[in-house]
């Protein structure tokens, strides 16, 4: 079995958002890196476990990125993994970035490619499914638990309001939520194995992006609380009934 | 060149925020001068052409048992020969479970460039720019299509149903469709539930409620104004409710015309997934809760004396007590 993990690197879920250069750059200032907690926390942990129950699976992690993804990528090759490779490119649109992974993933012979649900910066909750399309492999999105049997995959996914169990021969490239795994935390081993294992740094191939961020903005900051007085709860109900008409 | 929209069903009805989408890509389409006209891959039970009057004038529908369940890759290639037959520029999806799986394969296979979470209507001034959620629902992002065909994921509830007379023409097509590779095996659905994605109104529990027992004042207070139920991420990881009402930065995003938030103090996590709600309440027995500052209407108090008083108000306002 061969895993490969796509690993994003994302600003620490308390970052200040705040942007620079007339509202077209996100302010980086102070920010802490993390790895995209759905990468780190389920599919990063899902993966790391199937190796745990069959000794004999590789795993490999990519980043697109330049150099100052590498933090990001060691902490995760720290968690568990057996090697990294970094495509060493600014990150573009989705189909920019996604379209360095299915290369790499061509020459790769993975049976399993998993990403998290999204990036927690972007969210843009693409990359995934535009591999898979790239490779011609099915894809399955938002799973929220995922066994293997054999040659093929058991995933739970989520659906409006439920879940769907389905069964896919494998390749295939799965997103992973919530319930694939549980978080863990680099134990000192890990993180000294990871100086030694390979970190591998490949070129980008020539690819367009499709789409482009032309400025950001913030929402409009809320007027203030109303506050209503413990003992009215029926004026809070009215409040809500006639002016905000919420009900 | 007509607007293309994706319609989701699920076990044969239309999903609420396809409703949306119709709507949405309808707008698009009078803004362009041309016609909204639907996709329905699936058996359905609904009477389709009465989606006329959200202002789709036409449904391709390929009316087939294989496509009862997604199957994104067979998906990607049916609704491809639809946008090749109907030379379409434009599709739309709901940002929904469904439209996550199919969009953004279909955005590579007919090299359209996608925006997924979009909140507005298409500026077309100049180029063809949307907005959409960044950052967890912190920030926005102006995003441009620099293609010529365009792929839209509308994010659920972000843009309002409204009807008029109409009725669409059904037209059925024949289309090619691969066997998938994914077999479906089980269907879970919490019946009778309103889904978190799609409810107009959520009411949502924390720590500050102790504990699982605790949930049934909750519940009455969701039905009584045919709520969701959502919760915080501790609450889900201690197994007091399930882990997909966890909202949140890691958890569902949502925005609702109104959430509740009952003994919840309002992480920078947990308002990531819910701060584009329309009207935020905050019931929290600590005045220094940050969540105060994201509320429109707070109450500090104890939500164990406040929630059934506010319930028994909401059921007399409603005519239902
Ligand atoms: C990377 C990361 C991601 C995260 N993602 C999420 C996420 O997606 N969703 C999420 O929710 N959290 C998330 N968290 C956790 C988040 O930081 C908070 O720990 C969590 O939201 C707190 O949950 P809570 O408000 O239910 O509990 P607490 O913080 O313990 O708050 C309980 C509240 O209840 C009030 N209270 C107590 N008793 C009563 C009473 N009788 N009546 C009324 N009020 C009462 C208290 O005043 C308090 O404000 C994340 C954290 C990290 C680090
Ligand atoms: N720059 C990147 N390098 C490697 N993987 C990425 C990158 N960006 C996103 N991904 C993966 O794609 C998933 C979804 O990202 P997105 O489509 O941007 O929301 C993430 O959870 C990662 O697993």
């Amino acid at each position: 079995m061969k895993i490969l993990v796509c690993i994003s690197k994302t600003p620490d879920t308390t970052a200040k958002i705040a942007f620079t250069d007339n509202n077209t750059k996100f302010d980086t200032n102070g920010v802490q890196w993390i790895i995209n907690p759905y990468d780190e926390w389920y599919s990063l942990v899902r993966a790391i476990e199937l190796k745990e129950a069959d000794a004999s699976t590789v795993i490999h992690l990519i980043t697109v990125g330049i150099a100052d993804a590498e933090p990001v990528i060691r902490k995760a090759l720290a968690l568990g993994g057996d090697e990294a490779i970094r495509v060493n490119t600014e990150n573009s649109d989705a189909y920019y970035i996604a379209g360095q992974i299915a290369e790499i993933a061509k020459h790769g012979q993975y049976d399993l490619i998993f990403t998290g649900k999204e990036t927690i910066d972007y969210n843009g909750s693409s990359i995934g499914g535009m591999i898979a399309e790239f490779l011609n492999i099915p894809y399955v999105a938002l799973a929220t638990k995922f066994e293997l049997n054999a040659s093929k995959a058991i995933i739970t996914r989520e659906i409006e309001g439920g879940e769907e169990i389905c069964e896919v021969e494998l390749p295939v490239v799965v997103s992973c939520q919530k319930g694939v795994a549980e978080q863990r935390i680099p134990n000192m081993r890990g993180i000294m194995a990871a100086r030694t294992k390979p970190l591998k740094v490949t070129e980008p191939v020539a690819f367009e992006s499709l789409t482009s961020i032309i400025s950001f903005e913030l929402p409009h900051a809320k007027a203030g609380v109303k506050l209503i007085p413990a003992d009215q709860p029926e004026e809070l109900a009215r409040l809500l009934h006639e002016e905000a008409k919420a009900f | 060149m007509p607007v293309l929209i994706f319609i989701d069903t699920a076990e044969g009805h239309v999903k609420k925020a396809s409703l949306e989408a119709i709507c949405y890509g309808a707008k698009i389409a009078e803004q362009l001068n041309t016609a909204a006209e639907g996709i329905v891959l699936s058996e359905v039970k609904d009477d389709l052409a009465s989606l006329g009057k959200y202002g789709v004038t036409k449904i391709h529908h390929v009316n087939s048992v294989a496509l009862n369940h997604l199957d994104a890759q067979v998906y990607i290639k049916v609704i491809a020969q639809i946008a090749e037959t109907t030379r379409a520029k434009i599709i739309v999806f709901s940002n929904n479970a469904d439209g996550k799986a199919i969009a953004p394969g279909l955005s590579v296979r007919l090299k359209a460039g996608l925006v997924s979470g979009a909140v507005t209507l298409p500026d077309t001034s100049k180029g063809f720019t949307l907005k959409k959620t960044v950052f967890s629902g912190k920030a926005f992002a102006n995003v441009s299509v620099n293609t010529d065909k365009k792929i839209i994921a509308l994010n659920p509830n972000a843009y309002k149903i409204e009807t008029r007379d109409g009725v669409a023409e059904m037209i059925p097509f024949q289309a090619a469709v691969d066997d998938g590779k994914v077999k479906v095996t089980k269907v879970t659905k919490a019946s009778g539930e309103i889904p978190l994605t799609e409810a107009e109104i959520v009411v949502s529990g924390g720590r500050g409620l102790k504990g699982p027992e605790n949930w049934g004042m909750i519940e009455d207070l969701a039905k009584s104004l045919h709520a969701a139920l959502a919760c915080s991420r501790p609450v889900a990881d201690a197994h007091w409710r399930p882990h997909n009402e966890h909202v949140g930065q890691t958890g569902i995003a949502i925005a609702p015309n109104l959430y509740i938030a009952i003994g919840i103090s309002g992480a920078i996590q947990h308002l990531a997934g819910v701060n584009r709600s329309k009207t935020i309440v905050v019931i929290n027995k600590d005045p220094e809760a940050p969540f105060f500052k994201a509320a429109d209407y707070g109450i500090v108090g104890d939500a164990f004396e406040v929630v059934p008083k506010f319930t028994e108000a909401i059921k007399k306002l409603k005519g239902i007590a």
